[in-house]
């Protein structure tokens, strides 16, 4: 997936772009290179950030509760942030401020799918949601609204790369990898993937009703991310935390809002 | 004598012995011996009581109820003269509001015959346990740190050690009172015993600063007295009953209107918007006060009362805006938090806002939902108490309470540092108590109203900008520093420790507790059980232990790589941790942490919560009148 969305953000650039499978020869090349740090534990975090996000991919690939699959996801990816925090150069703190804030932003708008989606299917449990055959994006449209909105957020992607980015454009030199090196920064970027694939997972489940009609709309929300990530420039924090709680806010609650009238 | 009266009494006599025991050896042989002996009593309660449903007990002596009323007679006599002393005048509205109707009605009134004065039921004993264990653990705590309080850090204080630990067991007697109480009269007896009890405490230091805010804390928590007195006379005269298990079963409409002004005294008491204001200002008390009564212990006496009430609250409008206050309680001071640098504001705030998190549960009243809270209860209380403890010592040894000062605290106070991130990670992590309990609430609240979990929802994603936020300053370190942890007393060592531990087990072994206590409890007032999810419970148990595996990385500790200096735009001078800027000169770089003030001011958001909450209690008294 890393791999077609470089292509597609090269074709979007005018370039030919690299080989869709590109992401994995760099993450191979990176366990061969030297690893450097700044702190002797640092790394640690970030090897349990993966194994945790493994481990939460392999809950939500079981069916497990969703609440608890993302309360698992936000363990994870603390122990990314107390990574950047421990790696103790002022980039990588500043990196580790703004992906709490970017944390923050998006938890709301995702813990407000898992209640929507509660409230059609009457259970958490991902195996109940995926089984159910009601589509879940119709009376879930405000959230799954906010959802988009917020996907950027938690996949880094532009406009709210705050921070840390793939690509070339960053504002704090690497922010929150800047001091992970070698086999540390290849998790990272292990640990990147399986995240874009919950988040994915997250549209699926949306969509769910028809597998054909979800796996399409997982990429094609992808192939979305992948263009806006080209077309905006970078926004401040302030603006991503204050934007993403008001569409969260409006747009996700008053769904909640209509449906708990609804049912009435 | 039986166990419950055993716990009430003895702490009131060992603290008539501290008051008297200067020589600290002598206080340290009581005081830990009394820790053991509560601790045991508390577990030999949980023994007795945990298997039977709500259980009543008489007093064997036929004088009780009159020493009980010439207490309280005596005791709001003393509140009257220090609030003329002061020249206080709504102390001593407040006070003449609360005495003399309340005397009135008790000689004057109809006769109300006591059928049963103590209970004992599962939430007595998960309430008992918290005040023995926890109780025990702050006290001992307690001789360390204000032996280095009173000798080293703040000599310019009158000793009065001494009042001190009379103070905190007489408040450990009342706060059993307070759980074991199914006379009503009984229960606002001891309930005020603890509001003069934080009065007397939080003015320890006898500054100009504590004294107003010790006024400020006696004037909220009498205000919430009022309306426990009012619940109480209205009881007398138009219900006909004085007792707490009739109360919660009855099924009388006329029954609301006093729960609703009970719930009042509770929300005083818990800090709960608007009455938050005097918990903050506590926080001018030295920390085992801080930990002791504003957050382990007195500020769970408000909620517990709350929650006693949930089946009567549940499915009434007063009970869904005393939920509401919680809720808005919850989300407003989970955002100031953020905004806070002084370490015990934000874990003042944290508090308040995790009550609210618990009175949201009680005023829904739904079985879910009180399953949630006692969860809460337990969790909090440990982890908190942990975080206070925690920041007293640290404040001893670097003499701040600026979160930005403890940077590289990982160095400099290593065991204390895993210790406070135990206990941060108690207070909002997965697989962790709290956790474990929002999860619960979430899952209570969507049945029930789903516009209530949004609350919950933007509260709990502020949560961790604070405390990672924390974590993480602990975690930076800049250049190389020295360790001052060998100073800890053995005392606050011990506590630390097995607050530590506890944190951990009771995480760990939360389904136990869930199983042996709290359902049962549920099953009694519901009839209906809840079920976690056993497959939930093998995830949780798996992740705490891959979060308990964390420390073991640190043993293979990074032999292999290279270190190197921070990047600092590759200028670095050879101390690594400097860089030279355009001038050439070396200039020291600096971190500092988000508070997002700008979104999160404290007085903004006070100010509505103030206004919303007032007008949400408003209607929750006022409802059951019409």
């Amino acid at each position: 997936m890393a791999g077609i969305d470089r292509k597609i953000t090269a074709r979007l650039q005018g370039r030919v772009g690299p080989s869709i499978f590109q992401p994995f020869y760099d993450v191979l090349k990176l366990f061969e290179k030297e690893t450097m740090v700044v702190r002797r534990s640092q790394n640690f975090y970030v090897l349990f950030s993966l194994i945790l996000v493994i481990f939460t991919t392999g809950l939500f690939a079981w069916g497990a509760n969703l609440l608890l699959v993302i309360f698992a996801l936000t363990l994870s990816s603390i122990f990314f942030v107390l990574g950047g925090f421990k790696a103790s150069s002022p980039y990588s703190f500043i990196g580790s401020q703004r992906e709490l804030v970017q944390i923050a932003s998006y938890e709301p708008a995702v813990l407000l799918s898992a209640i929507g989606m509660y409230m059609i299917t009457n259970s958490f449990n991902i195996m109940t949601i995926f089984t159910c055959d009601k589509p879940l994006y119709i009376p879930l449209a405000g959230i799954l609204l906010a959802y988009l909105f917020i996907l950027p957020i938690k996949l880094r992607k532009s406009p709210f790369d705050l921070s840390t980015s793939h690509h070339a454009h960053q504002e704090l030199i690497k922010g929150i990898t800047t001091e992970f090196s070698g086999r540390a920064l290849a998790m990272i970027e292990i640990i990147h993937w399986y995240e874009s694939i919950i988040a994915l997972g997250i549209i699926f489940l949306f969509f769910s009703s028809n597998i054909l009609t979800g796996l399409f709309a997982a990429s094609a929300v992808y192939f979305l991310m992948s263009i806006v990530d080209n077309s905006f420039a970078r926004v401040k924090w302030q603006k991503a935390f204050s934007s993403s709680w008001l569409v969260a806010l409006i747009l996700g609650v008053g769904n909640i809002i209509i449906l708990s009238f609804l049912s009435k | 004598m039986s166990t419950p009266l055993f716990l009430i009494a003895f702490p009131l006599i060992i603290s008539v012995i501290l008051l008297f025991l200067k020589n600290n050896a002598a206080r340290f042989a009581v005081v830990t011996t009394s820790f053991f002996v509560l601790s045991a009593a508390s577990i030999q309660l949980a023994s007795e009581y945990f298997k039977s449903d709500m259980q009543f007990l008489t007093v064997p002596w036929g004088f009780a109820d009159h020493a009980i009323i010439a207490a309280e007679i005596l005791l709001s006599l003393y509140v009257l003269f220090t609030g003329i002393r002061h020249k206080q005048k709504l102390v001593t509205l407040f006070v003449v509001v609360q005495l003399f109707p309340l005397l009135w009605f008790e000689f004057k009134g109809p006769h109300i015959e006591i059928e049963h004065p103590l209970v004992v039921d599962r939430l007595s004993v998960v309430m008992a346990l918290i005040i023995g264990i926890i109780g025990g653990i702050i006290s001992i705590y307690s001789l360390g740190y204000m032996r280095d309080f009173h000798e080293h850090i703040h000599k310019e204080y009158r000793d009065r050690r001494c009042f001190f630990f009379f103070m905190v067991f007489a408040f450990l007697g009342a706060m059993y009172g307070i759980v074991f109480s199914n006379n009503l009269r009984w229960l606002y007896f001891f309930w005020e015993v603890t509001t003069v009890s934080s009065f007397l405490l939080i003015g320890y230091k006898g500054t100009t600063e504590s004294i107003k805010n010790s006024f400020l804390a006696l004037r909220l928590n009498l205000l919430g007295g009022v309306g426990f007195a009012a619940a109480i006379i209205y009881l007398q005269t138009r219900v006909g009953t004085l007792e707490l298990d009739k109360v919660m079963f009855s099924q009388n409409a006329t029954i609301l209107l006093p729960v609703a002004l009970m719930c009042f005294a509770g929300l005083a008491k818990s800090a709960q918007l608007p009455f938050s204001k005097w918990l903050l200002g506590a926080m001018v008390a030295p920390s085992p006060v801080s930990a002791l009564l504003h957050s382990s212990t007195m500020v769970k006496a408000g909620v517990y009362l709350i929650l006693r009430f949930a089946g009567v609250l549940e499915g009434t409008i007063a009970g869904f805006m005393i939920g509401l206050v919680g809720g808005v309680t919850f989300f407003l001071c989970s955002c100031i938090a953020v905004s806070q640098r002084d370490a015990k504001k934000v874990l003042a705030y944290s508090t308040i806002a995790n009550l609210g998190l618990i009175v949201l549960c009680a005023g829904l009243g739904t079985y879910e939902a009180v399953w949630a809270a006692i969860l809460l209860i337990i969790f909090h209380a440990v982890a908190k108490c942990l975080l206070f403890l925690c920041v007293g010592v640290v404040e001893h040894k670097i003499h701040s309470r600026d979160i930005e000062d403890m940077a590289g605290l990982i160095i400099t106070m290593p065991k204390l540092s895993i210790m406070m991130q135990i206990g941060m990670a108690g207070m909002f992590l997965a697989p962790f108590g709290m956790l474990i309990s929002k999860w619960a609430v979430l899952q209570a609240l969507v049945d029930f109203n789903p516009i209530l979990a949004v609350f919950v929802i933007f509260g709990s994603s502020v949560t961790l900008l604070y405390w990672v936020k924390w974590m993480g300053r602990l975690l930076t370190v800049v250049g190389k520093q020295d360790e001052i942890e060998g100073t800890v007393r053995r005392t606050e060592w011990f506590s630390l420790g097995a607050l530590a531990f506890l944190t951990i087990a009771v995480c760990g072994f939360f389904p136990l507790v869930a199983h042996s206590l709290v359902e049962p409890y549920i099953e009694e007032i519901y009839h209906r059980t809840v079920d976690m999810g056993h497959g939930n419970i093998v995830i949780m148990l798996i992740m705490l232990a891959m979060v308990a595996l964390f420390p073991l990385s640190f043993l293979r500790y990074g032999k292999s790589v290279k270190v190197v200096d921070a990047y600092l735009t590759g200028a670095n001078t050879p101390q690594g941790i400097d860089f030279y800027n355009s001038l050439n000169t070396p200039q020291q770089m600096d971190m500092k942490s988000y508070y997002m003030q700008e979104f999160f001011n404290e007085k903004k958001l006070l100010l509505t919560g103030i206004a919303v909450s007032t007008i949400l209690i408003l209607i929750s008294v006022v409802s059951p009148i019409c």
